[in-house]
């Protein structure tokens, strides 16, 4: 097929390399013979950890959970001298269409497990949790199983190689909760609390596990590190765009038709990125909207301004107010009704509060339920003006973004991301979802809401 | 840490254009408060941790993006602050909309209805009229979550108040939140209740009506109210409370914040305890010969009786057990009536449970506060968690938040265990020697073991005063283990001694000389004596007996006439045999109670007293401190003050102390007493947390109110900590040149001296234990048989049934299954308990609970025997 040859070409392959090359990375004696853990035995053997942070430092690696933080700034923010600290590894991948995580946790763990050795060498941590979000079952036994690999081989472990580095890795499973992706709940969860954001400041990375500093990494950027080492940060630096420097792993999916995950370098367009290397949309229907990171932010829509809108971290919050997020792309064709994916994404969010804080418990459940009546049939002509308004309460200046927030973390604001680019680009799918309603009945009696 | 603190002394905040002072990292919610700036809150509660949940405190900070809370958001210099801007109240009403979507709106028949925080924040920072037009959440409405707490999901404003109070303050986290979302619900555990000790305080502090109690569900509004500040009086540590009633019945008691005593708190015995004062129960007319009577009939009986015994056999054939449940004039007054016109010194106000009143007035007394900052806290008492349960709470505060290291003497599991620090593993009857050990590791020896060496070493490494908490740590041993740990101890130079007896205003009698060898305030029997004598007219002329000694002589015939203040011995003395003993042997016993006892049934005189709410006047708390009790409703039936009887008898005994009002024996006090020297009616009125006894040393401490002596309290703030004025002020110079100046005349005039115990203690030795018996420690329960659970409709239900705790070892050894009923036999009698195998108990030691009502473990102990051996058997 000439698509399968074209993604190829486009595909810049870093992390994903292995796990698309090697049958079976999973197991220790593949992913070695691919050269696994060579890297990691070079860094033990030179045993300089400031040359890590200084390669880390050049490549510009920004951390791919989502926040974009430049990760050699959260290692320089350790604070020094305090001991023991920890590295907490987030593969708590929760998100609504969000997959890449899964993929390199489930096919290529070996890299994932380098990429923590090699990071808790650079801080000097001797105790790494792996967070695993609790429905990754065969993702946690092929991530218990490659530490044990590792430490059967001596990469994990006392005396690592006789260097006198210690290393021990726990990896954990969560219970289902989405808000444990946040870093301050997945620490709670980790700490055997219900999981619930922690007030910042302090951050993790001065009081974190169990008080201690700690550095918490998506499992992305974790793997990204072997190859940054690899390759030499300067070298890094060189793929991407501006301060996007590299690649970024993308989930993407909807109507499309080679879904899957792509491991694209930062600057390509949108365009590119769902017409080329996705192969455009499913039985050639027209785009109508799409979604570029993730299910918390804006949606974008089929112009041109958008779709030839850079992939780029910085670019697309300074010109459309969106981010890349989650690095999940989710498409949409003509056939699709805004408001009923509004609905879809507000009673995720409503279903996922934690709970602690007032606009995030009430507000999603009350959007969720105004956004049901609308996508049901039974929308009024007022329900566009009050979701507005009582989004505000969440979220002041609803349609500003990236958003502003009046609770302790992002996930309140998300579902008003929804709310918001329904008012921006489908107004009139609104107006017509808010004409069916009989005013003045209070129509949303449903069972197990 | 402080020092650091002090060295950047304040910085300068600006909070709607208002330039403050505030101390660096203080939250910016209190600071406004404490300068008139109130931010509407739910969440966050002034003596827990900001969490920062309800978002409700939304504020605009220069230089922060979005809308900061005020409570998670500490001060720094510079900070700009706006609480009262357009986009901060369109913030503060968007939360209160969302609040209230859920919320059922059901005030009309919500008990919260018209003190209700979340009623009064809407009213004053809220949105006028709802937009929510869907399906509110449901929960099935009020589900109990334990016997006297009951919670209604629907009304919730998840604020976890109640979930923090109960995992940070009470150390019992019970209840937690479950699910997610809109339906999030705080919850007990599935067959696990919310059975704290201190579960009313969660009603207390909910901001809505979710939580409420058993004893007041339905039973007042709260503009019906009438309410008055008060201490309550279940317990020695007497906690700051605002007692409330209607038509003439308490309906509710509310903790007070005091920050030297209870911070707020109260525990539950004491919060529904009230319940008792209007018990069906009570005696409400005077009895004679068990018929009821007028009173100048009953007293009249009782003068005769008194007179002949006095007259026959002198004053020393007439003893008073009793006088610790009233008020400290009171005590006072049957002081005075005892020692200064009966002419004994038979009177004790201990039931043989407490300790030698020597050591108690005569140590260095410490206070409640001081265990904030102690260099460590050494506890040797029994549990406080069961005895004193708002101490308890300090005291786990200390050790738990601001790192004071406790030092544990005690033989068996109590509710500090988990968070000693350093557990010397006294077995019973040794605490003495322990504390010795301890001592001269301290002192410079080597220690004796490792330890002993790690708790001298941390008491070593931190400045301030060691806190010696000290109780009777066992009902089965005598109390010379007690003392002669206080010798050893109070011979170090930075030792401080909080007592830890727990009956009501026990130390108030002591300090009004009712114990033998003593008279008012803190003299000795022999260098007060010419001092009151010349006060009284007569004073004893020798040192008289304990209860001990006196139930021993009743059960020998040399006491004729025993009266009892308030006394229940069967129920109380740890001996139940020789207290039988004595009242069936006595020839006559004159009781003055509000219920019939089993010690009082064959009183030849009965007088009905007032309780606690009905009677008015001062009280001292375990640390010294005179508070002011409020008389709240009128007194029951025909029942008298306590010191009305005494000095009614008085009169009739040809002896009038002209003494017509309560303040009139305050004055008395305070003139005849070394130890009040200084106070005044006035002073004790208008000092906001009282003032510690002497009072010329404490004088300097006293806070007063500000606009004068009202105790009157605003209902609607019952759900922050209470307090009559917010304004506070220090002692204005007057008042201490005033008081000082009495002070000089009174301590000059007789060369009276207070009290010190010279720690001399006779030589004790601990017998040998035998390799098949169990060493017994017995410790009191707070839902024990005593009066105010029994006569209490909401608690009697929570009174347990005793068990023993042995080892698992022990219990192996013994072949008993955990929760098998076994006998337990000492030299004394034998009783049928349930024995459980539990943790931290060291082989070879039993602990049993004493149930205050005669029957269990007064049945095994003798008096007179400084140990309790049990041997236990099977009843298979």
């Amino acid at each position: 097929m000439t698509d399968t040859k074209k993604i190829e070409v486009r595909e810049t392959r870093i992390v994903t390399r292995r796990l698309h090359d090697v049958v079976d990375a999973w197991k220790y004696e593949n992913a070695r013979a691919d050269g696994a853990y060579q890297i990691w035995a070079d860094v033990l053997r030179k045993g300089d950890a400031a040359d890590l942070l200084a390669q880390v430092k050049a490549s510009g690696l920004r951390g791919r959970g989502g926040a974009n933080f430049p990760t050699a700034i959260k290692w320089e923010s350790l604070p020094a001298d305090v001991f023991p600290r920890y590295l907490v590894i987030n593969g708590d991948e929760g998100e609504p269409s969000t997959f890449k995580d899964r993929e390199i946790i489930e096919k290529d763990p070996h890299a994932l497990v380098e990429g923590v050795c090699i990071e808790a060498f650079a801080c000097g941590i001797n105790k790494a949790f792996i967070y695993l979000r609790g429905e990754f079952a065969l993702g946690y036994d092929r991530v218990v199983n490659a530490v044990k690999e590792a430490s059967a081989n001596g990469w994990v472990g006392e005396n690592i190689q006789g260097s006198g580095f210690s290393l021990d890795i726990v990896v954990h499973r969560g219970a289902g909760a989405y808000i444990c992706g946040e870093e301050s709940a997945l620490i709670e969860s980790l700490e055997g609390k219900r999981g619930m954001p922690r007030i910042k400041p302090p951050l993790p990375i001065h009081s974190g596990v169990y008080a201690k500093p700690t550095v918490v990494n998506n499992v992305e950027t974790a793997s990204t590190l072997t190859h940054i080492i690899k390759m030499g940060g300067a070298e890094y630096a060189k793929l991407g765009v501006g301060r996007s420097t590299g690649t970024r792993v993308a989930a993407i999916s909807g109507h499309i038709k080679n879904p899957g995950i792509y491991e694209i370098e930062f600057g390509m367009t949108f365009r590119e990125i769902i017409f080329e290397l996705c192969g455009g949309l499913r039985d050639d229907k027209e785009l109508k909207f799409f979604l570029p990171g993730g299910a918390s932010f804006q949606w974008l829509v089929n112009c041109d301004e958008h779709l030839d809108q850079v992939y780029d971290i910085d670019d697309i919050t300074a010109k459309l107010g969106t981010t890349l997020g989650s690095g999940a792309i989710m498409v949409y064709d003509q056939s699709t009704d805004p408001v009923l994916v509004a609905w879809r994404l507000a009673k995720f969010y409503a279903h996922e509060s934690c709970g602690k804080c007032t606009p995030c418990r009430e507000g999603t459940g009350w959007i969720e339920k105004i956004l049901y009546r609308m996508s049901h049939g039974q929308g009024r002509p007022t329900d566009m003006e009050l979701l507005l308004s009582m989004s505000a309460n969440v979220s002041p200046d609803v349609l500003r973004a990236p958003f502003t927030q009046t609770t302790i973390c992002p996930l309140g604001p998300s579902p008003v991301s929804a709310v918001a680019s329904l008012e921006k680009y489908f107004r009139a799918e609104v107006d017509a979802a808010c004409s069916g309603g009989r005013p003045g009945i209070a129509v949303n009696v449903r069972v197990n809401s | 840490m402080t020092a650091v603190n002090e060295a950047k002394t304040t910085v300068t905040v600006t909070i709607d254009g208002k330039s403050i002072e505030a101390r660096p990292g203080e939250l910016l919610i209190k600071v406004a408060q404490d300068n008139g700036i109130y931010i509407p809150r739910f969440c966050w509660h002034e003596r827990m941790k900001p969490v920062g949940m309800c978002r409700m405190c939304l504020v605009e900070v220069d230089g922060i993006r979005g809308f900061p809370p005020a409570c998670t958001m500490p001060v720094s210099e510079a900070m700009v602050c706006h609480t009262d801007t357009d986009s901060v109240k369109a913030a503060q009403d968007g939360v209160l909309e969302l609040l209230l979507i859920n919320h059922p709106l059901d005030c009309p028949v919500c008990d919260r209805g018209g003190e209700c925080p979340l009623q009064d924040t809407t009213l004053a920072f809220g949105p006028v009229e709802s937009r929510f037009v869907e399906e509110k959440r449901h929960f099935e409405k009020p589900i109990a979550i334990s016997d006297l707490v009951l919670l209604d999901r629907e009304r919730c404003i998840q604020c976890a108040r109640c979930t923090r109070f109960a995992d940070e303050i009470a150390g019992d986290p019970l209840i937690s939140f479950v699910d997610r979302g809109d339906h999030t619900q705080v919850l007990n555990f599935p067959d696990d209740p919310f059975s704290s000790y201190f579960s009313g305080n969660v009603v207390q502090i909910c901001p809505v009506g979710a939580l409420t109690a058993k004893p007041y569900r339905f039973k007042a509004r709260p503009w019906d109210l009438a309410t008055v500040e008060t201490s309550c009086t279940t317990c020695a540590v007497h906690c700051r409370g605002a007692v409330q009633s209607s038509s003439n019945q308490i309906v509710r008691l509310l903790g007070v914040d005091s920050e030297p005593v209870n911070q707020g708190w109260l525990c539950d015995k004491g919060r529904f305890g009230y319940e008792h004062v209007h018990s069906a129960a009570r005696v409400l007319t005077p009895r004679v010969g068990g018929r009821e009577a007028s009173w100048p009939q009953a007293l009249d009986a009782a003068v005769a009786e008194l007179k002949s015994a006095k007259n026959l056999h002198g004053g020393g054939a007439i003893a008073m057990i009793g006088g610790a449940s009233g008020t400290n004039e009171s005590a006072y007054a049957w002081a005075r009536l005892t020692k200064g016109v009966i002419g004994t010194d038979n009177v004790d106000a201990q039931l043989g449970d407490g300790i030698a009143a020597e050591v108690v007035l005569g140590s260095d007394r410490a206070q409640i506060s001081d265990l904030d900052n102690a260099a460590a806290i050494v506890l040797c008492a029994g549990d406080l968690k069961e005895e004193l349960p708002v101490l308890f709470l300090r005291v786990k505060r200390a050790a738990l938040e601001l790192g004071v290291p406790l030092v544990d003497l005690s033989a068996a599991p109590h509710g500090l265990s988990k968070y000693v620090t350093h557990a010397l593993g006294a077995a019973p009857g040794e605490q003495g020697l322990v504390a010795e050990q301890l001592a001269s590791a301290i002192g410079g020896a080597t220690p004796a073991n490792e330890t002993i060496a790690a708790a001298t070493r941390s008491i070593g490494s931190r400045e301030g005063n060691i806190v010696v908490i000290l109780g009777r740590t066992s009902l089965a041993e005598r109390d010379d283990t007690v003392v002669s740990a206080a010798a050893a101890l109070g011979a170090l130079p930075r030792v401080r001694f909080l007592s830890a007896l727990r009956r009501s205003n026990v130390h108030g009698a002591l300090e009004a000389g009712l114990a033998p060898g003593f008279l008012p305030g803190r003299v000795s029997l022999d260098s007060g004596r010419v001092h009151f004598t010349s006060n009284w007219g007569s004073v004893p002329a020798e040192r008289g007996l304990g209860t001990e000694g006196i139930l021993r002589a009743c059960a020998e015939g040399k006491i004729h006439v025993l009266v009892l203040v308030g006394a229940d011995p069967l129920a109380d003395f740890p001996d139940r045999s020789l207290a039988k003993q004595a009242l069936d042997t006595v020839g006559v016993v004159i009781a003055i109670d509000a219920f019939e006892t089993p010690s009082n049934r064959r009183a030849k005189v009965f007088m009905p007293c007032t309780l606690w709410a009905e009677q008015g006047g001062t009280v001292t708390n375990l640390e010294g401190r005179v508070q002011r009790v409020s008389r709240k409703v009128s007194a029951s039936g025909l029942a008298l003050d306590d010191w009305r009887i005494a000095s009614e008898l008085a009169q009739r005994m040809g002896s009038d102390f002209d003494l017509e009002t309560v303040d009139e024996i305050t004055e008395e006090f305070s003139r005849v007493a070394p130890a009040w020297a200084g106070a005044s009616t006035a002073t004790i009125r208008n000092a906001r947390d009282g003032v510690v006894l002497p009072f010329a040393d404490h004088l300097g401490e006293v806070v007063f109110r500000r606009g004068g002596s009202s105790l009157d309290i605003e209902y609607s703030l019952s759900w922050e900590p209470i307090r009559a004025d917010g304004d506070d002020v220090a002692v204005e110079a007057s008042d201490v040149d005033e008081t000082a100046e009495i002070d000089r005349t009174i301590a000059t005039e007789d060369a009276l001296t207070l009290f010190v115990w010279d720690r001399v203690v006779a030589p004790r030795s601990i017998p040998q234990r035998d390799a098949y018996a169990l060493r017994v420690n017995v410790g009191r329960k707070l839902y024990d048989g005593g009066r105010i659970v029994a006569e209490s409709p909401s608690l009697v239900g929570l009174k347990k049934a005793p068990t023993m705790l042995v080892s698992s070892a022990d219990a192996a050894r013994l072949g008993v299954l955990s929760g098998e009923s076994v006998k337990a036999t000492s030299s004394r009698g034998s009783i049928t308990v349930e024995l459980k195998a539990a943790r931290g108990i060291a082989p070879g030691t039993a602990s049993l609970g004493f149930s205050a009502d005669g029957t269990g473990a007064s049945e095994l102990i003798d008096a007179s025997v400084s140990v309790t051996d049990i041997r236990v058997e099977t009843l298979r």
